[in-house]
């Protein structure tokens, strides 16, 4: 199996704060984390790895030249080899510019190997765009089959099977290869770098690929001028209510004030 | 890029084994209000197996009219398939813009029409609303966990597409005198363009967790302490029929299945009423419920972060406050 991984280097939003007065986020001193789904991503194509030995996993990423740090990371976590794609000109992508702009390196990357890879893993979403739309916009571009949100994959007799969640429960699906797919929180956990992973990190040489390199990309399609969508504005949200405090003598009566309450505001009964 | 013939505000009604996901026609109440605002018609697109009553409602609930896809290959999801006949469909009529709900099925199926249109998604959005120098519709969404709102325009491209969370908008009432017409289009995919395919579908019945949907929640999080603690809510959440939620630090524990999980790494949620109990309220458990209408928490500890978002707050012991709770709805309902 050859296999792609996509990742993204975020930072861990769950450490992000907001400036109380100016109502901005502060990023300083906020750690850049490979994007929550996407390490389950890496996680569900290591275990094919661990099945298959013959397996290869190549990770991929669109990024300033930090993200190399995240990508070294995969590598220590059994990655095989890792690019990232990163220019000036890429810089202010939207997710269709994204996913064109990726779509363009996975086509350099196929051609360099004289296949396509047989799966290519995202995660649902990065955790802080939350879009979940350049997986599936690779599919398209790039016109394979596509499974998002699934939980889990694996081969089973040369053939994929994966679990998708569902509203009702899950789907256990199966696609043609070459395919894409997205990936949510797994049953299992990432795993641990391990010794060997940390010294083939510290050794990578990981390529940068640049639109020179990208030369089937046309650039109208790409960065802040060649993506649809335009961020008009953004605003911190307030959370703070002045809500109601129910202040009894025990658990009890405040429990029972409660339900009064909500009755009389037709929120219950 | 010239949008003279681009007209009509889509709103896609998703259907799954001949039903319709409750959030298409809740997208019709803030389609009608846009469509009308913009002088354009409002219209359902209906993509199911047998779902003529589907595209009939949706006139019910507001649509001016309905474009109508049947076919075998549609009365289960598939990827290929909606993506096939969501993208001809916007090929031959050109609509001005495009609604579709952010399920995990219209979360698969709109960025793959997007980008084989060519054109502008805007994901999750909670808020809707028409730029008044430009006339773009403006979609606003959380991103960041929830700690950051943009509002985002499309203004070059055609058509204006964007999903929209289940929960926002609230359903009109369904009026059966309305009339309106229904267009049938006869779109069927090359059965070997379809590349994924059900093996298998799993209803977990007995214990079917359909947040999204849900009127009322019940979530509980570490202060519930055990998988035996999770009785006390589900008891609560029967009395009110309600759903039960989790935190994830509830759902870690193994204390519940993961389907019950909101939050960033679970679902979004946006029920009337929200009861939170023995939930602290981390930055990533608000972005999953922070849309609630009325959020009512319950917790020991008065600093809690969850009750700067609630409506009604109990500091207090859950399990002395929610049985209390479950004798007094019994007493109501007597």
């Amino acid at each position: 199996m050859n296999i792609l991984v996509c990742i993204k280097q975020v930072p861990d939003t769950t450490a992000i704060k907001i400036d109380p007065v100016k109502h901005t986020l502060i990023r300083d001193g906020v750690p850049s984390i490979v994007s929550t789904f996407d390490a389950y991503a890496l996680e569900v194509a290591s275990r094919m790895k661990d099945k298959d030995k013959q397996s290869r996993i190549t990770v991929l990423s669109m990024g300033p030249e930090q993200a190399k740090n995240a990508l070294k990371e995969c590598i220590s976590k059994g990655a095989d080899e890792a690019y990232l794609v990163s220019d000036r000109v890429f810089g202010g992508s939207d997710t269709l510019a994204t996913s064109y702009i990726l779509s363009g390196a996975i086509k350099m990357l196929e051609e360099k190997n004289g296949a396509p890879f047989d799966l290519i893993f995202c995660g649902k979403q990065a955790i802080d765009g939350d879009t979940g739309q350049v997986g599936p916009e690779i599919a398209q571009h790039l016109d394979r089959a596509l499974i998002t949100y699934a939980s889990d994959a694996v081969m089973e007799d040369g053939k994929l099977k994966a679990k998708r969640e569902s509203d009702e429960g899950y789907d256990y699906l199966t696609a043609d290869l070459p395919a894409v797919i997205t990936v949510v929180k797994t049953a299992y956990e990432p795993r641990y770098p391990s010794l060997k992973g940390k010294m083939a990190a510290n050794k990578a040489v990981i390529p940068t690929l640049t639109s020179q390199d990208l030369s089937g990309l046309d650039l109208a399609h790409c960065g802040l001028k060649g993506s649809p969508t335009k961020v008009r504005g953004t605003f911190t949200p307030t959370h703070e209510k002045n809500g109601q405090k129910i202040e009894a003598e025990t658990g009890d009566e405040a429990g029972r004030t409660l339900v009064k309450l909500l009755s009389q505001a037709k929120l219950i009964g | 890029m010239s949008f003279e013939n681009y007209k009509n505000l889509w709103v896609l009604i998703e259907t799954e084994e001949n039903t319709a996901k409750n959030v298409g026609y809740e997208l019709l109440t803030p389609g009608r209000q846009l469509a009308d605002k913009l002088g354009e018609e409002l219209v359902a697109v209906v993509i199911g197996g047998q779902v003529e009553d589907v595209a009939k409602k949706a006139i019910a609930y507001g649509a001016d009219k309905a474009i109508l896809v049947e076919g075998d290959e549609y009365y289960q999801y598939s990827s290929d398939a909606c993506t096939y006949a969501l993208a001809e469909l916007i090929k031959k009529y050109q609509p001005s813009s495009v609604l579709i709900g952010a399920t995990n099925n219209g979360r698969d199926v709109a960025p793959r029409v997007a980008a084989k249109i060519g054109t502008g998604l805007t994901a999750d959005c909670t808020e809707l609303g028409i730029d008044e120098e430009t006339g773009n519709i403006a979609w606003t969404r959380p991103a960041f966990g929830g700690n950051l709102m943009a509002k985002i325009l499309c203004p070059d491209n055609r058509p204006q597409m964007g999903t929209v969370r289940p929960g926002v908008f609230k359903k009109s009432t369904p009026d059966d005198s309305r009339t309106g017409e229904i267009i049938r289009e006869d779109l069927h995919i090359d059965p070997a363009h379809i590349r994924v395919h059900l093996l298998e579908r799993v209803k977990e019945v007995a214990q079917a967790v359909n947040l999204e949907e849900a009127e009322i929640i019940v979530a509980g999080g570490r202060g519930v302490k055990s998988a035996e603690g999770f009785a006390v809510i589900q008891k609560l959440a029967d009395a009110l029929g309600a759903t039960v939620g989790a935190s994830r630090a509830a759902v870690d524990a193994g204390w519940i299945p993961h389907a019950h999980q909101v939050g960033q790494t679970g679902k979004t949620v946006s029920p009337k009423l929200y009861i939170a109990c023995g939930i602290s309220g981390a930055i990533q458990h608000l972005a999953g419920m922070s849309g609630s209408d009325t959020i009512v928490a319950i917790n020991r500890d008065p600093e809690a972060p969850i009750f700067q978002v609630a409506d009604y707050s109990i500091v207090g012991d859950l399990f002395e406050v929610i049985p209390a709770m479950v004798d007094e709805i019994e007493k109501l309902k007597a």
